[in-house]
């Protein structure tokens, strides 16, 4: 973080008349001095206070709060009176292949639709950075779906997976291959999901990897075509290493974004009847199951203790990640 | 995370991403650098194929809404629109309350794009241009705030907004999201390229105080990065989903909550559904139309670099 702020700022140039002065206006020139010390010592307090106040209170401290909880039974209907568990609802989740499941469909979607995802963002920065007429169109309608809600999203794309009259189908006909059973069946279903999310972020990951290339000088580039680099050469030994925190980022964003997916799955799974994810619950999330212990079975507790579990799994992707990281630089 | 790759050449005109042309100042978006090769036809032919993918689930969407049940569910399936766009869409307001949604979304994305940049233009200010004990860690703490999932503290969140008595009421949806990290450090980032620290200076050199400083010298020259956040923001919280999901219910949906009622009836109307997210989608998608070229510089401008 740069630290430029020039040493005017913290007041001390001020001509402030000094106490000694005498004179009739002493003590209001002395207030007025008091006054301004104040506010240069206060006013930066003041101005970060909202955001500390509001993020403590809304987000800070539930997230503490849900391990407390977790350790207790709370009903959905007597939210006030709480039942000392210790253990018990982590051993229970421990002991549930619900969970299991769950965790399995979470990881699998995760990555189905992170690592696609992230690499065809890649692909359409690097399209995208050309010199090219209308690149203002491609850019705008790249992040169109950004601009789509899960709900409006989801609800499109389940038609378009509809066994029996989906446009999917079709066009599988149309090349010869059978239908899928896109909501019944484990993969078609959990690829269906991926692809609701592939299209969502796509383009607003390739915003930010795009915002990245244009940080990139020049030279470098020069530099690597007079060494004789290909394109190709160029864009995995100069693009790539160029952007590498905007990717770090962008992994970081998609992994929480996939740990928590919600709205995908539940509309998918035909509206708010869906927390189960379908029939052998083989596209349930965690964070669809966490809806379902908190707010159909009413376990607070329970749905708490998975909300711990998310977090741990969010621990573990990164510490994992970090070390692939340390491994890979230290073989190169 | 570094602001050297922000730190451009400081002699010629430049246009901020905001699209506003200043000289003498430093730009967020350097056109000059990275690799400028002129686009062949084959980048011409797969961003077009790009561009289609994009938009065709919307296309298809406005033809779906405009046909009826059982011309939706032919194959092949309608590729133009049809007749009934309009009577779909009325019967998707009145069976939705989506126009009960709509003016609840208006007033949750508005107050919460409001509050967020209020709040992250005034702690921006103060974490680029100001000097305090404690700035950097509490600037640590900003950007570690932005790795936190909100979502893992729903069930005491919940908890609370029963006891507050919020419960399906929109300050529900309001309160946990008034302020976010990432426009903080947005702020923070345009902020200190675009206030130049000698015209803070001069404030205080006339003897103003820190607030007549940020109304009358940061406000004017945050507006356009205001702007792009008030959007950004807009966009998201009127698509927020999870917490609004759990915390309204049908009587008193945003729009995101009251599409989810479209699809759970047990006769499923296929046109009427798709009527119902053309409804919730129009709004930002007009917003886009107006606004593309700032919605995406502001992205830009807000990514992490080098």
């Amino acid at each position: 973080m740069a630290t430029s702020t020039p040493k005017a700022l913290a007041g001390e140039e001020r001509p402030s008349p000094s106490p000694k002065s005498g004179g009739q206006g002493t003590g209001r020139s002395r207030r007025s001095a008091l006054l301004h010390r104040l506010d240069v010592k206060g006013a930066p307090y003041t101005f970060v206070a909202p955001f500390f106040v509001i993020f403590a209170a809304f987000s800070f401290y539930p997230l503490v709060y849900t391990s407390w909880i977790s350790l207790h039974r709370v009903e959905l209907a007597t939210l006030d009176s709480m039942t000392w568990l210790g253990l018990d609802n982590y051993i229970a989740l421990w002991n549930d292949s619900r969970f299991w499941n769950a965790l399995q469909n979470t990881i699998t979607i995760g990555i189905i639709s992170t690592v696609p995802q992230l690499l065809m963002a890649l692909g359409l920065a690097h399209l995208l950075n050309y010199k090219m007429r209308n690149s203002l169109f491609f850019r705008v309608a790249s992040l169109v779906p950004y601009a789509t809600s899960v709900g409006a999203a989801a609800l499109v794309f389940t038609m378009l997976f509809e066994r029996d009259f989906g446009m999917i189908n079709w066009g599988l006909g149309l090349v010869g291959l059978g239908p899928v059973d896109w909501e019944a069946n484990k993969w078609p279903a959990q690829l269906a999901i991926s692809t609701i999310v592939i299209w969502r972020w796509t383009g607003y990951n390739a915003l930010l990897y795009l915002a990245g290339m244009q940080a990139i000088p020049a030279e470098r580039y020069e530099a690597a075509s007079i060494d004789g680099a290909s394109r190709w050469k160029q864009f995995t030994h100069v693009t790539v290493p160029g952007i590498r925190s905007t990717i770090v980022f962008t992994i970081v964003l998609s992994t929480i974004g996939a740990t928590q997916l919600f709205g995908e799955p539940l509309i998918f799974g035909q509206g708010p009847n869906g927390v189960t994810g379908g029939a052998d619950n083989q596209y349930q999330t965690l964070g669809l199951l966490l809806y379902e212990e908190g707010w159909n079975n009413y376990q607070m507790g329970r749905a708490a203790a998975i909300a711990w579990a998310m977090f741990l799994l969010l621990v573990l992707v990164f510490v994992v990640q970090r070390m692939i990281a340390r491994l890979r630089s230290r073989t190169s | 995370m570094t602001t050297e790759s922000l730190a451009v050449r400081t002699d010629t005109p430049v246009r901020t991403p905001i699209g506003k042309t200043r000289r003498g100042g430093r730009r967020l978006l350097r056109q000059g650098a990275g690799r400028q090769h002129h686009a062949g036809p084959l980048a011409y032919v797969l961003l077009a194929v790009m561009a289609i993918l994009s938009i065709f689930p919307l296309y298809w969407t406005m033809v779906a809404a405009s046909t009826d049940n059982t011309r939706v569910s032919q194959t092949p399936p309608p590729f133009l629109p049809g007749p009934n766009l309009f009577s779909n869409l009325a019967r998707a307001w009145d069976e939705a309350a989506m126009g009960k949604a709509m003016i609840n979304s208006l007033i949750v994305a508005g107050v919460i794009a409001l509050s967020t940049v209020l709040f992250a233009t005034l702690a921006g200010f103060a974490f680029a241009k100001l000097r305090f004990k404690g700035r950097n860690a509490l600037l640590m703490l900003v950007i570690g705030t932005m790795l936190v999932p909100p979502q893992l503290g729903v069930v005491p969140l919940f908890m609370m907004m029963s006891e507050l008595g919020w419960s399906q009421q929109l300050p529900a949806v309001i309160f946990p999201t008034l302020v976010s990290a990432v426009g903080v450090f947005f702020m923070r980032q345009y902020l200190s390229e675009a206030l130049p620290d000698e015209l803070v200076e001069a404030g205080r050199v006339d003897g103003a105080h820190s607030l007549r400083i940020f109304w009358s010298i940061v406000l004017p020259i945050a507006r356009p990065a205001m702007a792009v956040l008030f959007m950004i923001t807009f966009v998201q919280a009127w698509n927020d989903f999870f917490w609004p999901f759990v915390v309204l219910d049908m009587s008193n949906p945003t729009v995101p909550v009251a599409l989810t009622q479209l699809s759970a009836g047990y006769v499923r109307d296929q046109s009427l559904i798709m009527a119902g997210a053309l409804l919730g989608t129009l709004p930002l998608l007009a917003m886009f139309i107006v606004f593309g070229r700032q919605i995406v510089g502001g992205i830009m401008a807000g990514a992490v670099k080098g």
